[in-house]
């Protein structure tokens, strides 16, 4: 394993800095910063290979159709799918939930119920609720127990009508885990619903391997893992991605067209409409090489330490309330937080000056925070650059910002 | 630590807020909240002989928002209506006399967005050349 030293030197941005104070990024639950390899990637793509991907017969255009295919090749072994075909790309995880509540929702007939869960993001909370509504169909929503989806609620609500149950493995504000395998085992053994996972916020921190988990489909986003925005990942069982209606038709995904009927191309392809973000895909590839060399475990060990170290701290601070759990193990990746008599906005802008960059507000989970009677709370999220120094500076500046509202 | 944003003034209103609630059988009224923080101001008024007899505010939010909202009523309560119609974003800034970055504009200006807001729905005054300015304003923010 290369030093945290070492690493933070792959990352040019983490020289900068803010208002004339080293630059603390603890916003990579939002999004996280990018290596020079990463970038590089992105830069080689446009200098030497840049050509449209699928039609052309010249060199530059299989240089490009290949490395774009090879992309999906390092997502798929990533996560152990069983063929690189089962990984559509998408834009972000917004657009592939929006993939899949428009083209399973295709077959949804009224009365029949859609089940996700309290702790979701508004990504995999609103498609659904558009769809129930269009379809006449039953949306569920699942409470919480021990901050994680209360299992005996979910289970009481899964029956034969049930057709997608759609859950977070990772909440982006408690940084809590969902059993991801035993609600599948569960909505598989009473139902023939399709089970989706949201896995935005544990992709770049834990292994998955969806072969293990017995999920029909995945969802995450490349940016929050090194690699550059405009890259969401799909998986999906290759039976079901190849009887799904495609989400958006056009150029790229068809296999013959004529006047009076078109016929679409193979999966990933049929999903895959016009030109994708060819070099952003290719520079995915990289970030996740960049992660499987670091090493998924090694990585989790790292942040975990440091959420330790930082919920300690913070656990001192009076006036602070943790949400969620107060153990370091039940938390992936990001601690929320709020301060007494402090608005998490005010928090925000006060870490500012200090060069500390952290998020604020309902974190685009408003049922989950209304759910906890909550209005907004602060979120401090790690990767594998941040250190205890970084920790240190945030406690200190927690209190700098107390004594400004004291 | 020397706040640019957080000084003695703008604390003072958002921990002791004036005109802090909702005034009775308002004349105008109107609530809203900004989206990308939760941020959720109401202002409620009543005129009177042409003036704003009485404007009062009420919602939770950031120190910026709340703080906006208490010195704006402060400030306009009493005055005549053509000068509150004429009550313009760089009025509000001037008031606030803080530094706000792009990102927290938003916080700084919900109350007097609400109170334009408020202004346009209540008042029957489709050609007045001042409703027109506030409507091509609110049309920009």
């Amino acid at each position: 394993m290369k030093t945290i030293d070492n690493i933070r030197k792959e990352f040019p941005v983490l020289l900068r800095k803010v208002h004339d104070k080293k630059l603390i990024y603890l916003d990579n639950a939002a999004t996280s910063q990018k290596p020079k390899r990463v970038l590089n990637k992105l830069l080689s793509h446009y200098t030497k290979h840049n050509a449209n991907i699928h039609r052309a017969a010249h060199t530059l255009g299989e240089e490009s159709t290949l490395a774009y295919e090879d992309a999906h090749k390092i997502v798929a072994d990533f996560i152990n799918a069983k063929s690189w075909r089962e990984i559509v790309f998408t834009k972000n995880a917004t657009e592939a939930f929006n993939l899949l509540s428009y083209s399973l929702g295709n077959s949804l007939r009224s009365g029949d119920e859609i089940v996700i869960s309290i702790m979701e993001h508004h990504s995999n909370f609103v498609p659904w609720q558009e769809i129930a509504k269009r379809k006449k169909c039953k949306l569920h929503v699942i409470g919480m127990k021990n901050n994680s989806v209360d299992i005996k609620e979910l289970s009481k609500k899964i029956n034969k009508n049930t057709k997608i149950v759609s859950v977070v493995h990772v909440s982006n504000v408690l940084g809590s885990v969902n059993d991801v395998k035993m609600i599948s085992d569960i909505v598989h053994s009473r139902s023939s619903a399709k089970v989706i996972i949201d896995a935005a916020q544990s992709i770049q921190h834990i292994p998955i391997d969806v072969q293990h988990i017995g999920c029909d489909f995945l969802v995450f986003t490349g940016h929050k893992i090194y690699a550059p925005t405009g890259t969401g990942v799909l998986y999906g069982k290759k039976e079901f991605l190849e009887s799904m209606p495609p989400f958006m038709t056009g150029g790229g995904m068809i296999e013959k067209v004529t006047v009076e009927k078109t016929t679409f191309g193979e999966i990933p392809y049929k999903f895959e409409a016009g030109t994708p973000p060819i070099a952003e895909s290719i520079a995915l590839g990289e970030a996740i090489k960049f992660v499987k060399e670091l090493g998924l475990n090694e990585i989790h060990s790292h942040e975990n330490k440091l959420i330790k170290y930082a919920l300690d701290k913070l656990k001192k601070i009076k006036g602070i309330t943790i949400l969620g759990s107060e153990n370091a193990e039940d938390h992936i990746g990001v601690i929320s937080f709020n301060l007494k008599g402090i608005h998490s906005h005010d928090l925000a802008t006060i870490l500012d000056q200090e060069g500390i960059a952290i998020r604020s507000g309902h974190h685009c989970a408003e049922p989950l925070l209304n759910y906890l009677g909550l209005n907004d709370c602060a979120r401090v999220s790690f990767a594998i650059y941040n250190t205890k120094e970084e920790v240190d500076q945030l406690i200190k500046s927690l209190e700098k910002a107390k004594k400004v509202f004291a | 630590m020397n706040s640019v944003i957080y000084r003695e003034h703008i604390l003072d209103h958002y921990k002791n807020p004036q005109n802090f609630g909702i005034v009775e059988c308002a004349d105008i009224i109107h609530k809203e909240s900004n989206p990308l923080c939760g941020d959720e101001i109401e202002i409620s008024a009543k005129i009177k002989n042409n003036k704003l007899a009485d404007i009062k505010f009420r919602g939770h939010g950031c120190a910026i928002s709340q703080a906006a909202a208490s010195i704006m009523t402060e400030n306009l309560k009493g005055k005549p209506m053509e000068e509150i119609m004429r009550f313009s974003r760089e009025d509000m800034m001037n008031l606030l006399a803080i530094q706000i970055s792009a990102m927290r504009m938003k916080c700084a200006l919900l109350a007097r967005h609400v109170l334009n807001k408020a202004l346009l729905k209540n008042l029957n005054e489709k050609n007045n050349e001042n409703h027109k300015r506030m409507k091509k304003e609110l049309q920009n923010e």
